[in-house]
């Protein structure tokens, strides 16, 4: 690793933190600090046991024009020699997505890794640490390259959605219909409020309007404008999108026990 | 005036006393009134009990960013923590920044902050530069002038205050410098090495308690840091990206040299 020029202080002159008498134990909050992040380690875990569940299953996942999130786009015709779940050949599109979400980043760094588990709360110390700058986890810059597979993924997503609307020469609509639509939109949302597109789509630039550029970089600016709307709350488009994927997948599951819970309007 | 909801109450405040090797926490009584914040209580403990305790304090108005100290475990400031918001029977701590070394009681040595701040290239306008700038182009750097330099995000960042990486981990406030001078649609210099190699950009793990403490409400992750690592990612992490851009015609990145020396600024008529 580089040797750091960070100030011209020599390594003995650096300040160190206050420990006791002054500070004793990991912090001294007094409020109820491990309830968030034991919450979404609770959730997180449980998504994940049902997403594997769901995707070692292999079965209940299309029935009609309805197809589950988890198994779509369906390759099981593609692939036929592949030995697994056909899911495995998509999930860890969405999966690396959100794996390395500057979001989720957050919320399994404090809630699995506990750096820190809540702010103030010193579970580790030590010199040790590098964070994101050394193996694995700089892997987390590779983000946008993730966002790049998942939109194609979520485009899909939108056509299945469409396919429930118009099959069969005539159209038709179901709660299930509006159920995908819905977990369509949420994806969108929490998708397209990435910070990495954000930063592509204009964050990148550091002048939108000089004369010069005027013309070439308006459209980025007002792209820019839209994805900023979108990722101030990309923490609530980021828990609401992964519970709809779950749902429209359990009631996909359930519809292909019993069809009819499709509730079909016309 | 006394509080109106509790007239008579008296709070408990235990604050630490000593200097970073050897000290105590000790407790005062001391009356409630309207509208009162810690630093109300601190100056009564100076002014009825102790004229002694140290605490470095100037505006009362959350500007000043003087009167940073750990309320309750939480890094605040003092001047902006109201006694209302406390129970009526709860001991309320008052402790100095734990990252930087106490001097005394509440007082703290944080001038390795402006040690890290030297190193940083200033802002580097080119000498031919056209002054006119649009508002839509300086709104993003506004936000992050408002930083008053509490050092409570410096305080609260776990790279610093556990991990003690202060050889090597510049700390949200001066990525939220950089951030501001990087994004200066009249700046040239590229600081992108520096970070990277120099302040360590990799070393945030985007845990966000930097933006939760800060006084001024800067969305220092959202809008500085994260921004920052993408065009790091830009520069050293995305090649296929690097590639499609020198295919079209290079990058606009800037080409002056960092340099932490300041540049003189003279505005075209």
């Amino acid at each position: 690793m580089t040797q750091s020029q960070l100030t011209d202080l020599p390594e003995n002159k650096l300040p160190t933190s206050n420990a006791l008498p002054a500070y004793e134990g990991p912090t001294e909050r007094k409020d109820n600090w491990w309830v968030e992040p034991a919450l979404i380690a609770f959730v997180f875990t449980a998504f994940g046991i049902y997403s594997m569940f769901r995707a070692f299953e292999n079965n209940l996942y299309e029935v009609g024009p309805y197809l589950s999130p988890f198994y779509s786009p369906n390759l099981k015709q593609y692939v036929p020699w592949f030995p697994l779940s056909p899911a495995f050949l998509i999930l860890w599109i969405p999966l690396s997505f959100r794996a390395t979400c500057y979001y989720y980043r957050k919320a399994y760094y404090r809630s699995y890794f506990m750096h820190p588990p809540a702010c103030t709360v010193g579970m580790f110390k030590g010199k040790g640490y590098t964070g994101e700058q050394s193996f694995p986890f700089v892997l987390q810059n590779l983000h946008r390259y993730a966002f790049y597979f998942a939109v194609p993924v979520l485009l899909i997503l939108w056509v299945d959605a469409f396919n429930t609307v118009y099959y069969e020469g005539a159209f038709h609509m179901s709660v299930l219909t509006v159920v995908m639509f819905a977990n369509c939109v949420l994806l969108s949302g929490y998708t397209f409020g990435c910070h990495a597109c954000r930063h592509i789509v204009g964050g990148k630039e550091d002048c939108f309007s000089c004369p010069k550029n005027e013309q070439k970089l308006k459209p980025a600016f007002q792209a820019w404008q839209l994805v900023t709307k979108f990722n101030e709350r990309h923490q609530q488009w980021a828990w609401t999108s992964l519970m709809s994927v779950a749902i429209t997948d359990l009631y996909i599951r359930y519809t292909c026990v019993n069809p009819s819970l499709a509730f079909q309007i016309f | 005036m006394p509080d109106p909801t509790n007239p008579g109450r008296q709070a408990t405040l235990k604050v630490y006393r000593g200097t970073k090797e050897k000290g105590e926490f000790q407790s005062y009584k001391v009356p409630v009134e309207a509208g009162m914040v810690v630093l109300d209580a601190i100056h009564y403990i100076q002014q009825n009990f102790d004229p002694e305790l140290a605490v470095r304090w100037n505006c009362k108005a959350a500007k000043c960013g003087s009167c940073s100290a750990e309320v309750n475990g939480m890094p605040s400031l003092m001047c902006k923590s109201r006694m209302d918001q406390f129970k009526h029977d709860e001991d309320i701590c008052v402790q100095p920044l734990k990252t930087f070394p106490i001097i005394k009681d509440l007082v703290t040595d944080v001038s390795w902050n402006y040690e890290v701040n030297k190193k940083i290239t200033p802002f580097s306008p080119s000498p031919d530069a056209d002054w006119t700038i649009y508002q839509e182009d300086i709104e993003r750097v506004q936000e992050f002038r408002k930083c008053i330099e509490c050092f409570l995000c410096q305080n609260v960042c776990h790279v610093l205050r556990d991990h003690e990486r202060k050889d090597n981990f510049m700390g949200p406030r001066f990525m939220v410098r950089v951030a501001g001078l990087e994004m200066h649609p009249l700046d040239e210099a590229n600081r992108l090495k520096y970070l990277k190699d120099e302040g360590h950009i990799g070393y945030c793990n985007i845990t966000k308690c930097c933006t939760e403490v800060c006084p001024e409400d800067i969305h220092i992750t959202d809008n500085a840091i994260i921004p920052l690592k993408e065009r790091v990612v830009d520069e050293f992490y995305d090649p296929l990206g690097k590639f499609i851009r020198n295919l079209l015609g290079g990058s606009k990145k800037k080409t002056i040299a960092a340099t932490a020396q300041p540049v003189s600024i003279t505005p075209s008529k």
